[in-house]
């Protein structure tokens, strides 16, 4: 087994690449079994982080320890880390079994023969690809490619894993099942895993925390739930939930009363009702997703989301009223940092999540 | 529906690929006579080989290829009566030109030149351009594209624009006419050549493949070997029968700068004629033997000329 306390630590992190700062001031621990997601827009240097913990990259400032070793300037070969690729990157002129017997052969392992075949079978089963394992590596689906690519990392065993948007070139159907899959692996071996992603869900459903990063600035760390219910800025508000969340001035839908400072109140489309009373708004877009309804409307010159059941029938023109699930709305300043909110007449009201009418 | 609806808009009609056929093996023909031509001169006696009109169809001998490996003298009728029966197949067709081995010719010792500078300055810029093609792909190196273009003008004008700066510095040298001159000389025209050439096909190959491999545990130089250079193949092979053609061929420099002991077979060959009239016969010989290393280098290597396998496992 790996070492006993297999934890990646960020302090202080900073990588420019000429003027451009892509990881600023970077701290993170990443613990002990946790799986911790980075989730950010392109070049908002969750790419450059995993580099960094793999040393792909050398950081200017700050150091990074690895199970305890500081390796901030250890070359890639030293570090206990295994890293899976976007574009899998498998070694082409290998086949599946070579590629995964190749960190085992490198000269920092050299296990013997016998032991590598053991290994690399068990890992193959794991992952359900022992099927395929005499085939050259560029004769796989995209599916099994990217099995491969992680069954490379688990062979080693090593302290922790590094991904970077493993599962971005898969089809929806196949990331979903993977994605499923990763999480039951990482469970069962209780790995330490940072994970880059831009999706959401990707994020939501993996992520022990997730730590959201904007321009190199690591803005807020938390579990799922917290990111999502409480976010500490608009910017976070705006990563998670589909469609985005609503953010409309104060004083929008009724929403008078913020807390001292507020300038915008965010709404998620679910905590929306619709034809309950409040304030009047009219149906642009019907947008039907099966189980549920995205409704878009214009309210007093707002354009406001809501997510409806599927049996609520709306329909473009429409008119209706608009009013939000008392106690949901979030508060932000002028800078888009979240104010935490006063309790206001909206809390009197007990909550009642139902969808549409 | 008729099958011309079934095909693809892209793919030519039958048609098209037949006139395109056609096109191609009436190429062949064209640059494949003067070869087809030349191999068979080499199969001919000297008569035939002059006869007018030229002979297509005719008794073949080897007696080009007889001349070509050995030096001989004519003798007089009597000379040659007094000589004991011939004791072997050649010893017997040179006879009956009134001529008698006096010795090997010098054919096999300039061949043997060709091979060790031909594949040797071939080695040796494949090897020098890989490395530099890999610096350049990878690394950042200051000036690049100054010297990638320096490196390339070196072949903005023929080589033998610089034939007597090199004919002088070789001179006072002491590279004059050896072996190891001519191999300096053809890597230095052959190596900008390998660099660009390399470096094209280096820069395909995905920075991800070594990164991964780095982070496997290997270092930056075990990385290059198993990963990169097994997929730069194809590109190497390409480049190497380039280099090979160049060198193999080479004949000014060739003339120039070798005489007695590291004269290779491009300015060998021509000398034969003047051995004892005009022997065509032994100059196609010599020629046919001087073309099936490339021809056979070339087969070896065509497999990995073939692009694309090692494409597919890194999604773009």
């Amino acid at each position: 087994m790996g070492p006993a306390v297999a934890e990646i630590v960020f302090e202080n992190t900073t990588k420019r690449f000429g003027s451009i700062t892509a990881v600023d001031n970077l701290s993170l621990t990443v613990g002990d079994g946790e799986f911790v997601v980075l989730l950010g827009p392109t070049g908002a240097g969750k790419t450059t982080t995993l580099r960094l913990a793999a040393g792909l990259e050398v950081p200017n400032t700050g150091r990074i320890r690895v199970a305890g070793v500081d390796v901030t300037r250890a070359p890639p070969a030293e570090r206990d880390v295994a890293f899976v690729f976007q574009q899998y990157s498998l070694y082409p002129h290998y086949t599946v079994y070579e590629n995964m017997a190749f960190p085992l052969r490198s000269p920092s392992r050299r296990w013997d023969e016998a032991r590598i075949e053991a290994r690399v079978r068990e890992i193959a089963r794991l992952l359900r690809i022992e099927a395929k394992l005499s085939n050259l590596s560029t004769a796989l689906s995209g599916g099994e490619m990217q099995r491969v690519a992680i069954g490379r990392a688990l062979v080693r065993d090593p302290a922790a894993f590094l991904m970077d948007e493993p599962l971005s070139s898969l089809d929806a159907r196949l990331r979903e099942d993977l994605r499923v899959e990763l999480k039951r692996i990482q469970e069962d071996l209780g790995a330490t895993v940072l994970y880059v992603t831009h999706d959401q869900m990707e994020a939501m459903t993996l992520a022990d925390r997730i730590g959201v990063l904007a321009e190199g600035r690591l803005v807020q760390i938390g579990t799922p739930r917290q990111i999502y219910s409480a976010p500490a800025s608009v910017h976070v508000a705006m990563r998670l939930g589909s469609p985005r969340i609503n953010l409309l001035p104060v004083g929008a839908l009724g929403l008078a009363d913020g807390p001292a400072g507020a300038t915008t109140v965010g709404v998620r489309p679910e905590d929306v009702i619709l034809g309950r009373g409040g304030a009047v708004a009219r149906v642009i877009a019907v947008e039907h997703l099966g189980a549920e309804t995205v409704i878009l409307m214009e309210s007093e010159g707002n354009k406001v989301h809501a997510l409806v059941g599927a049996g609520a029938m709306r329909h473009v023109g429409e008119e209706t009223t608009v009013q939000m699930l008392p106690g949901t709305a979030l508060f932000f300043d002028r800078d888009g940092q979240r104010l935490d909110a006063a309790p206001t007449s909206d809390a009197k009201k007990p909550a009642e999540r139902a969808h549409g009418t | 529906m008729s099958a011309a609806s079934t095909r693809s808009v892209l793919e030519p009609s039958p048609w098209g690929q037949r006139f395109a056929a056609l096109l191609v093996i009436l190429y062949a023909l064209i640059t494949m006579i003067p070869l087809v031509w030349i191999g068979l001169t080499g199969l001919k006696t000297p008569p035939d080989a002059i006869a007018y009109p030229p002979k297509v169809v005719f008794d073949p001998s080897l007696e080009g290829y007889v001349n070509l490996f050995t030096a001989r003298s004519r003798q007089t009728p009597e000379y040659m009566a007094s000589l004991p029966p011939p004791t072997s197949w050649y010893d017997e067709l040179v006879r009956k030109r009134n001529m008698v081995i006096t010795g090997p010719s010098r054919f096999a010792e300039r061949y043997m030149n060709s091979i060790i500078i031909g594949f040797g300055s071939t080695f040796l810029a494949v090897f020098l351009g890989t490395i530099a093609a890999y610096g350049f792909s990878r690394f950042k190196v200051p000036l690049k594209d100054d010297l990638l273009f320096f490196i390339l003008s070196t072949r903005m004008m023929p080589p033998i624009a610089v034939a007597v700066p090199i004919f002088l510095m070789y001179r006072a040298l002491g590279l004059s006419d050896t072996h190891l001159g001519m191999i300096i000389l053809y890597t230095m025209v052959n190596v900008s050549l390998a660099v660009w050439l390399l470096k094209g096909f280096i820069d395909e190959i995905p920075m991800e493949y070594e990164e991964a491999a780095l982070v496997d545990g290997y270092s930056r130089m075990q990385a290059f070997w198993k990963v990169v250079l097994p997929q730069a193949k194809t590109g190497i092979a390409a480049t190497a029968i380039f280099c090979l053609i160049f060198a193999w061929n080479e004949y000014a420099f060739a003339l120039l700068l070798t005489s007695g002991n590291a004269q290779t077979a491009p300015p060998f060959i021509p000398i034969i004629i003047g051995e004892g009239g005009l022997d065509w016969p032994a100059v196609a010989a010599g020629t046919t033997l001087f073309l099936l290393p490339i021809v056979f280098f070339t087969v070896l290597l065509r497999q990995h000329l073939l692009r694309g396998i090692t494409f597919g496992a890194v999604r773009k």
